[in-house]
C-alpha cells in the first residue's frame, strides 16, 4: 500500500474545515493547522471548554452545519485521518521549487516563542479575513472596539464591551453582532447603518434569488425589534467623545448624495461602539507564495487552485461572501486536492451542488457589496488631526501631507514617508484608510511574515525536506 | 440577562490576577482581554508617541492596540492570551521595555 497523500489545510473556519473533511474522505493524510484553541474560525467562535457554557447555540447562527462539521472532524481525527493543530499561528508557507513540496512554518502556542514546521504535498489556504474600519474622530478611545472584535468576545470569551452599546457602520455583519448583543444582555442603544433601504431594492433581482439569505436578514431585523433596538439607517457615526474611554458617539443622517445633513447630528450616551465597514480577506500567506492576487484577493479556478502548482484558496481569502460561500468553496477545494493528489483529474460533477451555490453565493455578495459600501466622500471627511494609522499614530494630515507636499503615489511611499502601515498591525487596519485619502489604489500589502517572528525562530528553521 | 446566563455556562472557580498590583477575580477560559472587561477594565496599554490610552479593537490578534505585559513580559495580545491563576498583569507603557 502507497502512504497517503498530506495535505495541510491552513484555517480551521467553515472553508478550511469543509475542505479537511472533502479531502480526508477521499484517501488524503490532512493536517488542520489553525491559531485557536478550537475549531471553527470566526463563524463558528467557541466559547473556551473551561467556561462550561452548556447551550453555546444561543450565541449562534447555523449551529447544525457546525456540529456536523465538528463531528466530521472528531471522526476523521479518530480514524487517523485528520491531525488537527489547536494554537499554531502560521507565518509562511513556502513552496521547495525542485520537489514542489511544502514546508508550513508556525509559531506555537499563545506565547508564539518556538516554531515548529509541518510538511505537506499540497496546501489549501482557507485564512478568512479581518474587519475594515474606517477612521473617525475619537475611533481610538478605549470602548470603541470592532463589531466582529465584540462578537468574538462575546462568543469566545462571554463578555461585553460595555454596557450601553451602539453598533455602527455598514455592512451584513452589523445585524447579527446587534442582535447578539442585545440577547447577551447589553443594552443597544442603536444600530447605524450607513446604507438605506432604497440601497437593498435597487439590487432586489440579484438578493432576491437567495431567499434563504433574506430570511436570515429578516429573522434578526425580528429579534433587534423585539429588543427595542432601533435601526438608523442612513446614518453614520461622524464622532466618538470621551476623555480616557468612550461617552458617547454623535451620529448624522446621511443626505441623498451620501454626505451628512446639516443639522441632523444628535448624541448618543454610550460606552460602547462596535463598528465596522466590511471584511477584507488575509492574503499574506499567498502573496509569500507567489500566487496571483485580483484585488485584494486570492484568485482561483472553478477548482479552487491558485496559479501556484499545488496551492488551493477557498473561503473569504478569495473574496469576502460569508460562511455559506466558504463552505462551498472548501468543498471543492478540498476534492480537487484529493483528486489532483491521487494523479488524477477531478470529476466537477461530483461537486456540482457546492459549484451552483457557490455561482449563486457569489453573486449575492456582489450585490450586497454595492449595497453596503462606505458613504461617499467618507475619506474627505476624516479631519487633518484624527490618527488613521494606530500603531504608529499618524494623522490623516500626515498621510495628505505625503501626497500634496511629497509627491507620494502608492501605499507603499506613503508608508516610507509617514510611518503608516509600519507598526505592529503592518497596515492591516490602516491601508483602507490611507488609499482612500491619497486616492491610492487599496492593494494587499506585502509581508512575507504574516505575523511577528522572533528572530530565535528564524535562525533554527529546518532545511528543506 | 448576561452572556453566561443565555448560554448556561457552568465555569470553574474563579482565580485570583492582579492588575497594576490590584487582585481581580478571572474566569478559568478567559482571556486576558476577556477578564479585564469582566472586570470593567477597557484600557491596559499607553501609545508610545502620545501616551493615549489602548484596549480591545479587533479582538482577534490582528490589531496589536491590545498589548499588555504579563508576568515581565511586554507585548502580549490580551485578546489571544488566556489567564493563569496568579497572572501579574501590568498596563503597558509605550514599548513595554526599559530601555526605550
Amino acid at each position: 500500500m502507497t502512504e497517503r497523500p498530506r495535505l495541510a489545510v491552513v484555517g480551521a473556519g467553515p472553508a478550511g474545515l469543509a475542505a479537511a473533511l472533502a479531502a480526508a474522505a477521499r484517501g488524503v493524510q490532512v493536517t488542520l493547522v489553525d491559531a485557536a484553541d478550537q475549531a471553527g474560525g470566526q463563524f463558528h467562535r467557541q466559547p473556551a471548554a473551561a467556561l462550561g457554557a452548556h447551550r453555546p447555540q444561543a450565541l449562534h447562527h447555523r449551529w447544525r452545519t457546525w456540529t456536523r462539521l465538528r463531528d466530521g472532524l472528531d471522526r476523521h481525527r479518530a480514524a487517523g485521518r485528520i491531525t488537527h493543530l489547536t494554537d499554531h499561528h502560521v507565518w509562511c508557507v513556502a513552496r521547495d521549487c525542485a520537489s514542489g513540496a511544502f514546508a508550513v512554518h508556525a509559531l506555537l502556542g499563545p506565547a508564539q516563542e518556538d516554531g515548529v514546521t509541518v510538511r505537506a504535498d499540497a496546501v489549501v489556504l482557507a485564512t478568512g479575513g479581518y474587519e475594515r474600519v474606517l477612521p473617525f474622530p475619537g475611533w481610538t478611545l478605549p470602548g470603541v472596539v470592532t463589531a466582529g472584535g465584540a462578537q468574538a468576545m462575546l462568543k469566545g470569551g462571554l463578555v461585553l464591551p460595555g454596557r450601553t452599546v451602539v453598533v455602527a457602520g455598514t455592512g451584513p455583519l452589523l445585524l447579527p453582532v446587534a442582535a447578539g448583543l442585545a440577547a447577551a444582555g447589553a443594552r443597544v442603544a442603536a444600530l447605524v447603518e450607513s446604507a438605506g433601504p432604497g440601497a437593498l431594492l435597487h439590487r432586489a433581482p440579484a438578493l432576491a434569488a437567495q431567499p434563504g439569505k433574506l430570511a436570515e436578514g429578516a429573522g434578526y431585523a425580528a429579534r433587534l425589534l423585539r429588543h427595542g433596538v432601533r435601526t438608523l439607517a442612513r446614518h453614520t457615526v461622524v464622532a466618538a467623545h470621551g476623555t480616557d474611554r468612550l461617552e458617547a458617539v454623535t451620529v448624522a443622517a446621511l443626505g441623498r448624495d451620501g454626505h451628512p445633513r446639516p443639522g441632523s447630528a444628535r448624541r448618543i450616551p454610550c460606552d460602547a461602539l462596535a463598528v465596522g465597514h466590511g471584511m477584507l480577506p488575509h492574503t499574506d500567506l499567498a502573496e509569500t507564495l507567489g500566487c496571483a492576487l485580483s484585488g485584494t484577493a486570492v484568485r482561483v479556478d472553478a477548482e479552487q487552485r491558485t496559479d501556484v502548482p499545488g496551492v488551493w484558496a477557498a473561503g473569504e481569502a478569495t473574496g469576502v461572501g460569508g460562511a455559506a460561500l466558504a463552505l462551498a468553496e472548501g468543498h471543492i477545494a478540498g476534492r480537487s486536492a484529493a483528486a489532483r493528489l491521487h494523479g488524477t483529474a477531478p470529476d466537477p460533477h461530483g461537486w456540482a451542488a457546492a459549484a451552483r451555490a457557490r455561482t449563486r453565493l457569489t453573486a449575492f455578495a456582489t450585490a450586497l457589496d454595492a449595497v453596503y459600501a462606505p458613504p461617499a466622500g467618507w475619506a474627505d471627511r476624516i479631519p487633518d488631526e484624527t490618527v488613521v494609522c494606530r500603531c504608529e499614530e499618524v494623522t490623516a494630515g500626515e498621510v495628505r501631507g505625503s501626497v500634496e507636499s511629497l509627491g507620494a503615489g502608492d501605499l507603499r511611499t506613503v508608508k516610507l514617508l509617514t510611518r503608516a502601515g509600519m507598526g505592529w498591525c503592518q497596515g492591516r487596519m490602516c491601508a483602507p484608510a490611507v488609499a482612500g485619502l491619497t486616492g491610492c489604489p487599496l492593494t494587499a500589502g506585502r509581508r512575507p511574515f504574516a505575523r511577528p517572528v522572533p528572530l530565535g525562530v528564524l535562525a533554527t528553521l529546518p532545511e528543506p525536506e | 440577562m448576561n452572556p453566561r446566563k443565555l448560554t448556561r455556562a457552568r465555569p470553574g472557580p474563579p482565580c485570583t490576577v492582579s492588575l497594576d498590583g490590584r487582585p481581580l477575580q478571572a474566569l478559568p477560559g478567559q482571556t486576558v482581554a476577556a477578564a479585564l472587561w469582566a472586570a470593567g477594565v477597557t484600557a491596559w496599554r499607553s501609545t508610545r508617541g502620545a501616551g493615549r490610552p489602548r484596549g480591545v479593537f479587533c479582538g482577534i490578534g490582528v490589531c496589536f492596540d491590545c498589548l499588555v505585559t504579563v508576568n515581565g513580559r511586554p507585548n502580549q495580545r490580551a485578546c489571544l492570551v488566556p489567564v493563569r491563576p496568579g497572572d501579574d498583569i501590568r498596563t503597558q507603557e509605550g514599548t513595554g521595555r526599559a530601555d526605550d
